[in-house]
C-alpha cells in the first residue's frame, strides 16, 4: 500500500439496478417513459395531474430536449418510471389497434397557454375519423380571427395523438397542413382513422 | 439556471455513490443506503444548479452511511433465548480486505479515507463534506493510511 487506496471493486450492473429501483418508486414531480408506436417512438411524461407531454422522439431535441423543457417549465424532479406511464401506453395500444376512438387519461395542461388550452380542448372534441379546419377550431376556441395563433397552438401541441391535432386540416388546396411530427405521420394517423384511403 | 433533470443527475452519480457505499457499509447494506441517499437528494433537489453535484450527493451518502453505522451499534444484542443455529454475521464483508478494515477505523479516519478514495473527492471536498479544514481532512486520511499499514504489517 502506498499513499493511496485503490477504490473498491463493484459491478456497474448493481449500481444500475439500484438506480432503476429508485426511479421506479421515488416520488418524482414528473415521470417519463419511452413508448413504442406504429408512428415511431414517443416520449411520454406525466405529473400527478395527468399526461403533460407526448413527444415524437425524433422531434424537440429528442429525450434530452423534452426533459430539459419539462425541467424548466414544470420541475427538474424528473425520473424514468415506466410503470407510471402504463395507462397512457395501454390507451395508445388500443388506439392503434382501432379498439379505442377517444382517450380517457387525464391531461396536465402545464405546458400550454390559456388560449392554447382552449384550442386544444376544441381539437380534442373532434371525433375519431372526422376532421376540422383551422378556422373552425379558432372559432370554437372563442376567436375566429385568430387562425394564425390557432395554427401556432396546434403546432406546439405537447400531446399529439391524444389531443388529435392531426384532425385539423388546411382548406383550399394547400394539402392537409403541417404536423408537429411531420406530415407523413399526420397522413398515417388519418389513414388509421379511415379519413385518408390507401 | 435550471438544474438538469433528476434522472440525468442519477445517471451521472449512481456509480460513484454505489462504489462509496459498498466501501462504507458493505454490499448488503449498500442498496438501502443508496435508496435513502437519492431520496434525500430528490427532496432537496434545488431549483438552482448545484456547483459540485458529485461532492453534494457523496456528502449525503456519507451521512446515510453514518446513520447506518449508528443504527447497527444501537441494535440490541439478543439475550435469553439462544437460537438453534448461530446467527450469520451480517455479511458486511465485501471480499475486499482493505475496505473491510477501513470500516473499523476511528470515525474521522474512516470518513476521510472513504470520501477520498472510494468517493474520489479531493481533500478540500472531503473537508467540506465533513465540516473540517482541508488540512484536517488530509491529516485524517494520512493517519488512517498509517494505521492500516500497521495493521496489515502485523
Amino acid at each position: 500500500m502506498t499513499d493511496r487506496l485503490a477504490p473498491p471493486t463493484f459491478d456497474p450492473a448493481d449500481a444500475a439496478a439500484a438506480a432503476a429501483r429508485f426511479a421506479a418508486t421515488a416520488p418524482a414531480d414528473v415521470s417519463y417513459a419511452l413508448v413504442d408506436s406504429p408512428v415511431g417512438t414517443l416520449v411520454a411524461a406525466s405529473t400527478e395531474r395527468g399526461l403533460a407531454c407526448l413527444s415524437y422522439e425524433d422531434h424537440h431535441g429528442g429525450v434530452d430536449g423534452v426533459l430539459e423543457t419539462l425541467a424548466a417549465r414544470i420541475s427538474p424532479r424528473i425520473l424514468e418510471a415506466r410503470g407510471r406511464l402504463d395507462p397512457v401506453r395501454r390507451e395508445l395500444e388500443e388506439y392503434f389497434e382501432r379498439r379505442r376512438t377517444a382517450f380517457d387519461v387525464p391531461i396536465d395542461w402545464a405546458l400550454v397557454t390559456p388560449f392554447g388550452r382552449r384550442v386544444l380542448q376544441a381539437t380534442a372534441s373532434i371525433p375519431f375519423g372526422e376532421v376540422s379546419t383551422y378556422g373552425q377550431i379558432a372559432a370554437r376556441a372563442g376567436n375566429p380571427k385568430a387562425a394564425r395563433a390557432t395554427g401556432n397552438a396546434l403546432g406546439s401541441n405537447p400531446m399529439p395523438i391524444v389531443v388529435p391535432c392531426h384532425r385539423v386540416l388546411h382548406t383550399g388546396g394547400q394539402g392537409i397542413g403541417n404536423y408537429t411530427g411531420g406530415v407523413h405521420r399526420k397522413e398515417a394517423l388519418l389513414r388509421l382513422e379511415g379519413v385518408l384511403l390507401g | 439556471m435550471t438544474p438538469p433533470p433528476f434522472q440525468r443527475f442519477l445517471d451521472a452519480h449512481r456509480e460513484p455513490v454505489w462504489r462509496f457505499l459498498v466501501a462504507a457499509v458493505g454490499p448488503d447494506a449498500a442498496d438501502d443506503c443508496f435508496q435513502e441517499t437519492f431520496m434525500a437528494a430528490l427532496r432537496a433537489y434545488p431549483r438552482t444548479r448545484v456547483e459540485n453535484p458529485r461532492a453534494w450527493v457523496l456528502t449525503i451518502a456519507h451521512r446515510k452511511a453514518l446513520d447506518h453505522h449508528r443504527a447497527r451499534s444501537r441494535r440490541p444484542v439478543p439475550v435469553g433465548a439462544v437460537p438453534d443455529a448461530p446467527a450469520p454475521e451480517a455479511s458486511e464483508s465485501s471480499g475486499d480486505d482493505v475496505w473491510d478494515r477501513v470500516r473499523h477505523l476511528p470515525p474521522k479516519q474512516r470518513a476521510a479515507l472513504l470520501l477520498r478514495f472510494a468517493g474520489d473527492l479531493s481533500h478540500r471536498e472531503v473537508g467540506a463534506a465533513l465540516g473540517v479544514s482541508e488540512e484536517a481532512a488530509r491529516r485524517s486520511a494520512h493517519e488512517g493510511l498509517k494505521r492500516l499499514r500497521e495493521e496489515l504489517a502485523a
